[in-house]
Order: C-alpha cells, then sequence, then structure tokens
C-alpha cells in the first residue's frame, strides 16, 4: 500500500478550549468518561490479566464456519451486502431474532422488532425517543456501566433502586414511584437486567417480575427489559421475560448477537409497541441510516446453518467452568469478610469487601501485580457509592488466568485487611455478624449489598 | 535537531503522560525537529541508543519519568534532558523527603506526621495516632508520599475517618503523610528557568476538593489565569514558589502548588515535570505570559541544552 502522509493538526491551546467552551451543548456538561479512564488505560498492558473486560469468548468459534459464511456472501449476495439496507433491518435477520426471542419463550410481531448497532445502541434510541432533559429515568444499584453515560448524556436525573440476590427490590421501586407521584412526576422509564445483571450478577425473582410488569401495567409505565445473558444459563430454572410477562404492550424489550456469537458483528435489537417504534425508527434513521448489511448477512447466513443453539450450548459449558473457577479461587483467595455473588449465568460476579477498602484505590494496588477489575463505582450515578465492591468478568480468560487473577487481587486484599486491623486494633469480623466498625462513614451505608454468600452447598 | 520524546511509562499517569507527549511532539515537528517518540517501556535504553538523539525531552509523569529514574539512565547513556535533574526528581516525588527539605529552607508548608507501613505492621504506630488530634487537628489531609496527582488522596474530617484514609493511601506507597488542612485559595506558579509565570488559580466547581477527574477535564475546575491576587499576594506566591523551587533543586521547568490561607501561602508540593496537555496548568500561565506553547517547548529545549544546566 501506498504511504499516506499523515496532517497533525496543531494542538489547541487553552484560548481555543474557551472558544469551543462556549460552543458546547448543556449536555457534554454532563457527559463524562468514565472515572477509571486512566488507570483502566494501564489494564490493556499485555501482562495484565484483565478480569475488568466484559468479553464474551470468541475463542472457540470455528474458523471454517466463519470462512465458509463469508466466501457465500462474496460469491451469492456482494451488492447486497455492500448496500445500504433498511433502516428496521433486513427481514431476514428479524427472523432469526424471532428464532432467538422464541428460544426465551418469546413471541415478538416481526413488524415491532428494529435491528440495531448493538444492544447499546438500542438503549440510546430508547432515551433519544423518550427523555427530556430533568426527565426521571430509574434503574438498577448497581446498574450497567453502560447505560450510565447514555442517561447522563440526555441529561436524565436518574434514580437507582437497590438490588439484592432477587434483582430489583420492586418494593423499594413502589415507594419512589409514590414519592414522585407526591411531585406530579413520573419516570420515562424503568430499566431493568432482569437475567444474571450486569453487574451485580443477580437474577430477578419471578414474584417480582410479576409485580414489575403488574406495576407497569397499572401506572402505563414503560419497562425497558435489556437481556443480553438470557440464554447464558449454567444452572437453575429459565424465568419468563418481563416482554413475555407482559405481551409487549408496557416492556420494550433489548436484546442482542454479542453474547450468543459475536460483539464484533454490532447487531442488536429492540422490540416496542408501534407508536414507540415508529418514534425509534425515526430516531435511527438520523443516528446511522441502517445497521450493517453486511454483517446482517452473516447472522443470515449462520442461522440458516441451523447450529446456533449448539454454539451456545458450548459457550454455556466453558462459561459454567470459569464461573466455578472463579467461585473457587475467590472461596480460596478472598477474606472471610468479603461476600460475592453466583451467578446461574451471564459473565459477572459482583463481589463486595469491607467497607474500609475503596476499590478504586485497590485497583491501582492490583495494577502492580498485574490485575484489574471494575470498581464499583462504575455501576453508580452517585460515584459515592459501590466504592468497596468490583466487577469480575469470568467469561473473557481461561480457567488458569482466572485463578491466578483471583490469586493476586485476594492478596492485595488481604494486605489491606491487615493494615487496617493493625490501624483499629480490630479483628476480622465474622461474616455472618455485618455490625458496623466505628470508622464507618454512615453515608455510604447503603453500598453494600445484602447479597449474601451463595451456593454454599445449594446449586 | 534530533528530539527523543519520552512518555507513556508504567506510571498511574500513564495516559496524562501520553496526552502531554502527543502534543510536545506535535510542537517539535512543527518547530522542525526531528522527533522519535518513545513510549517507556523495557526497549527505552535500545531505542535510545539506536536513535542516538541529541537532547530528550522528557514528558512523563508519576513513577518511573518524574522520580528520577529515567533521568539516571539518560544521564548514564550521557543524552541531555528537559527538566529537573535526578536528585531534585527523586526528591519532588517524595513529598516527605520534599516537606523536609522546604522545612529546613524556611519555605513554608503544612505541618504534618509521615509513618511507613511498617510502622504501623510492626512498631505499633496505631498507637501514636491519637496524638494527630492535638498536633494537627482536624480535618486533615492523608497523602501517599509518592503518588502523582491526586489519586490516593484523602480528607479526615475526624480521627475515626483517619484508618480508612491510610488504607487508601498506602494502596499507593508505602509511606503516607498526615498533613494539616490549611483552608484557602488554590494556586499553581510554573517556573520556567528559574522565571516565574503567572500565577494560576483553581477553583473547584463543586464536588471533592481533591478529585483525580477534575483535574484533567474541561468543565470540572475552572482555571484563572493569571488569578486575581493583590500585588502583595502575588509577591508573596512567587517568592514562595520561588524559594521551594531553590530549595528542591529544580531546573529547567516544574509547577509549585500553593494554597494561599490566612497566614499567607503555604508549599503543598512541586511537580518536577508537570502535566503538558491541553488543559493543564504549565502551557496555561505561558499563554498568559505571551509565550505559544512552541515556544515554551523551545525555551524548555533551550534550557536542558544549556552547559549550566548539565
Amino acid at each position: 500500500m501506498e504511504e499516506t502522509p499523515h496532517r497533525r493538526r496543531a494542538h489547541t491551546r487553552s484560548s481555543d478550549l474557551e472558544r469551543y467552551a462556549g460552543l458546547f451543548a448543556a449536555r457534554t456538561g454532563v457527559m463524562r468518561s468514565s472515572a477509571m479512564r486512566d488507570l483502566m488505560a494501564i489494564t490493556a498492558r499485555p501482562e495484565v490479566i484483565s478480569l475488568a473486560g466484559g468479553l464474551p469468548d470468541t475463542s472457540t468459534f470455528p474458523a471454517g464456519t466463519f470462512a465458509a459464511q463469508m466466501t457465500r456472501i462474496a460469491q451469492e449476495s456482494t451488492a447486497e451486502a455492500l448496500q445500504y439496507g433498511p433502516t428496521e433491518g433486513f427481514a431476514e435477520t428479524v427472523d432469526c431474532i424471532v428464532e432467538v426471542m422464541g428460544a426465551e419463550g418469546m413471541l415478538p410481531d416481526p413488524d415491532d422488532v428494529i435491528v440495531t448497532t448493538g444492544g447499546q445502541q438500542a438503549i440510546d434510541l430508547i432515551c433519544k425517543t423518550l427523555v427530556d432533559p430533568g426527565d426521571v429515568v430509574v434503574c438498577e444499584a448497581p446498574t450497567y456501566p453502560g447505560a450510565v453515560p447514555v442517561f447522563c448524556s440526555y441529561q436524565a436525573e436518574t434514580i437507582q433502586i437497590d438490588c439484592d440476590e432477587d434483582g430489583m427490590r420492586v418494593e423499594e421501586l413502589e415507594a419512589v414511584l409514590a414519592g414522585l407521584d407526591g411531585e406530579g412526576r413520573r419516570p420515562k422509564f424503568v430499566y431493568s437486567v432482569p437475567n444474571f445483571q450486569n453487574p451485580a450478577g443477580v437474577t430477578m425473582s419471578l414474584e417480582r417480575r410479576r409485580r414489575l410488569v403488574e406495576l407497569a401495567r397499572q401506572r402505563e409505565l414503560l419497562v425497558v427489559e435489556d437481556n443480553p445473558y438470557g440464554l447464558l444459563r449454567f444452572g437453575g430454572k429459565p424465568l419468563p421475560p418481563l416482554y413475555q410477562l407482559d405481551g409487549g404492550d408496557f416492556v420494550i424489550y433489548i436484546g442482542t448477537f454479542s453474547k450468543i456469537l459475536s460483539p464484533g458483528i454490532r447487531l442488536g435489537w429492540a422490540v416496542a409497541p408501534p407508536p414507540v417504534m415508529e418514534k425509534i425508527v425515526l430516531g435511527k434513521q438520523a443516528s446511522d441510516l441502517c445497521t450493517s448489511t453486511l454483517t446482517q448477512h452473516f447472522v443470515r447466513e449462520y442461522f440458516s446453518e441451523g447450529s446456533w443453539r449448539e454454539y451456545i450450548t458450548s459457550l454455556v459449558e466453558i462459561y459454567r467452568r470459569r464461573r466455578d473457577t472463579m467461585v473457587g479461587a475467590l472461596r480460596d483467595h478472598f477474606p472471610a469478610q468479603a461476600t460475592w455473588t453466583e451467578p446461574e449465568g451471564g459473565l459477572f460476579i459482583w463481589a463486595t469487601l469491607p467497607d474500609y477498602i475503596d476499590t478504586s484505590d485497590l485497583l491501582a494496588k492490583a495494577l502492580r501485580e498485574d490485575v484489574a477489575f471494575v470498581p464499583g463505582q462504575a455501576a453508580y450515578i452517585d460515584e459515592s457509592r459501590g466504592r468497596s465492591s468490583m466487577r469480575l468478568n469470568f467469561s473473557g480468560v481461561g480457567d488458569e488466568e482466572i485463578r491466578e487473577g483471583i490469586r493476586r487481587i485476594g492478596k492485595v486484599i488481604a494486605e489491606q485487611v491487615e493494615l487496617y486491623e493493625a490501624l483499629t486494633g480490630e479483628q476480622p469480623a465474622v461474616p455472618a455478624a455485618t455490625e458496623q466498625t466505628p470508622s464507618r462513614n454512615e453515608s455510604r451505608d447503603a453500598d453494600v449489598l445484602p447479597f449474601r454468600k451463595t451456593g454454599e452447598g445449594a446449586a | 535537531m534530533k528530539v527523543a520524546v519520552l512518555k507513556g511509562g508504567r506510571s498511574l499517569e500513564r495516559g496524562v503522560s501520553l496526552r502531554s507527549g502527543a502534543r510536545v511532539e506535535d510542537a517539535l515537528e512543527r518547530l522542525g525537529h526531528e522527533v522519535v517518540s518513545i513510549d517507556a517501556d523495557g526497549d527505552l535504553i535500545k531505542r535510545l541508543t539506536a536513535e542516538r538523539p541529541e537532547v530528550a525531552f522528557v514528558a512523563m509523569h508519576g513513577l518511573g519519568g518524574e522520580d528520577g529514574t529515567v533521568q539516571e539512565l539518560l544521564e548514564i547513556l550521557g543524552v541531555p534532558f528537559t527538566g529537573p535533574g535526578v536528585a531534585a526528581c527523586a526528591r519532588c516525588m517524595d513529598k516527605v523527603l520534599a516537606k523536609h527539605q522546604l522545612r529546613d529552607a524556611g519555605v513554608p508548608t503544612p505541618d504534618w506526621f509521615a509513618f511507613n507501613e511498617t510502622a504501623f505492621r510492626e512498631l505499633g504506630a496505631a498507637d501514636a495516632l491519637s496524638e494527630l488530634e492535638e498536633r494537627l487537628g482536624f480535618p486533615l489531609v492523608v497523602k501517599p508520599s509518592r503518588g502523582g496527582s491526586a489519586l490516593g488522596v484523602k480528607f479526615a474530617a475526624s480521627w475515626f475517618e483517619v484508618p480508612e484514609a491510610l488504607v487508601s493511601a498506602f494502596s499507593y506507597d508505602n509511606r503516607v503523610l498526615l498533613e494539616r488542612f490549611v483552608e484557602g485559595r488554590e494556586l499553581a506558579v510554573s517556573v520556567v528557568g528559574g522565571e516565574p509565570l503567572p500565577v494560576v488559580e483553581a477553583i473547584p466547581g463543586g464536588g471533592d476538593r481533591y478529585d483525580f477527574e477534575a483535574r484533567y477535564e474541561i468543565g470540572r475546575t475552572d482555571f484563572v489565569c493569571p488569578a486575581k491576587l493583590g500585588e502583595e499576594e502575588a509577591s508573596a506566591v512567587t517568592v514562595a514558589a520561588l524559594a521551594a523551587y531553590e530549595a528542591l533543586g529544580c531546573s529547567g521547568f516544574s509547577r509549585i502548588d500553593l494554597i494561599l490561607g490566612a497566614d499567607g501561602p503555604q508549599v503543598l508540593e512541586v511537580n518536577a515535570i508537570p502535566g503538558l496537555t491541553d488543559t493543564s496548568l504549565l502551557p496555561q500561565s505561558a499563554e498568559a505570559a505571551g509565550m505559544t506553547f512552541e515556544g515554551l517547548v523551545e525555551r524548555i529545549l533551550e534550557l536542558a541544552l544549556r552547559p549550566a544546566a548539565a
């Protein structure tokens, strides 16, 4: 390839920045990059074992299958695959989506489906359609860290509802809704990841699902169900999605091929009632006209082969083993005071440490041992929360690395625990007795989710 | 001239350093220099030996790049470099050492106590903490001794918050200091070649006073340059800053952070290699003094090549 000379622009001066600052939309003031950006820059070093990402394992996808499908696309549909496509997505892609949703017991009307550029775009388009600055949006605490910047950039007032091991505390949601009623306000939607939630790894109980759907119906409230991991279940009984329980009147559904096939193809979808969908389509036209036609062809070819379920089954086997490995390593290497979730599916474990440990600071220490995780504060709008928790990913790295990574994190935690005990003369607390230590900062009480250490014999 | 720009490295401030370095590289290219861009890693010596630059521009922050380590290697290779020398870098990076030097030289700095982890783990230093209340009072500031920016810096409003703040600070270094909190205006004086530039005032836009993000993001903190100070105040601040620069043996350029409280200016720390990004304070001060970023970079290079700097 011929070498093209780069033109590098003169860097801006601070006075230039001020000039541009006057032009920025108000929303840029709340569009904040992740708190951990600079620390995370270091996690990309090859020697670092990263339990920080949310990466599915794409290494077992058969290269031969990929090559055969792309070749077939080239031979049979080059012109179409390289052309623009409809904003809603190809009907054939939607057929694949209906098939995937059917596997979880849902039966959407194909006309209610739009193919999006990843599930992330679906979150963005839903906000674009529904949220004016200052509108209330409700989500879980902790919530998907990637949703936080979307809510912020639409200047939503985001209220977080605590989770426990049965997912979002719907009774707390009811109290919040009643409080908002008093102010004459209501949320534009309630965002939930009911299955193997990112980051907490918890699953909403059937009872709460029913109650949430009932509430939505009574109050004509929209619920946005984000379900990237539903088919990645390793244990327990599948629970009906909110969409199925509701029938699609008040639940907007978000799905994705990212975790069951590939995040690189950037294919997700949204299912919404027709009046909402109409606006979402207009929003998508403005955003990017259509989702990649090339990768839509890939999905069509892939599904026509008919072995997509087998691939998911193979992923489930891999992730189940890795979860077991991580849970085993946590038992071996984390202190008695730590608690963690034992998800029945998905990609993440949420671990909570004694409240005097700030996991952002702990990350700095862990990085010196070449291991990384996501500090819990990334999952909260109020950055003073989640300070003692961390998200650990078990899908992206192999068993050996999981064991070694957890061992290293355990080592730096043990050092902090020992230091704290030396400082306060305290003996380690028995995990069951979660009495507060005298140094506890009262304002952070709500951080510690009442997640008990599950699976001690059960599951 | 062939200039090697050293940036990145493994410190926690890698991200900021990459931005500083990129900006310096642009300026050097526009000044007509031949730029060799080096992300300081295991190949640093090999790269420097192979490229044989006439001078190295050190745009690294934090441990490894700002503490004298890289400077020592450059001395061994005989490559002149920008900014303070080995000893001054080592002194500035270690806040405890720096504060001793400042106090010995009569430069005002807030009272403090320093502890290392061994003192707590093996010598029962926790029992001495109760003395703090009497000697320093609350609130106080807990900081890692060596650590750039505001990482690991916590306030303790009362005795009960001290252990938690110490655990955080010890995440970054095995020595921490507990410093008297001085209420006042936050100022920074950049010095280039012994000459002070206009004073910058940082006005936090709400939230935590010491917020790592706020330091590098537009809009989180307002910076005023030149700071609105009376003639006497400005002079007292500049005198204190220059005295700190001298006391720590800085050369080339550095930035002195101070608090202007009721009892006059107090030096908090000296940054041997301050940030050079779009939003950094040194370039803002230079601009206020009528110096372009290219002019600043050229001047810093000249200082590195001056015989006296060697």
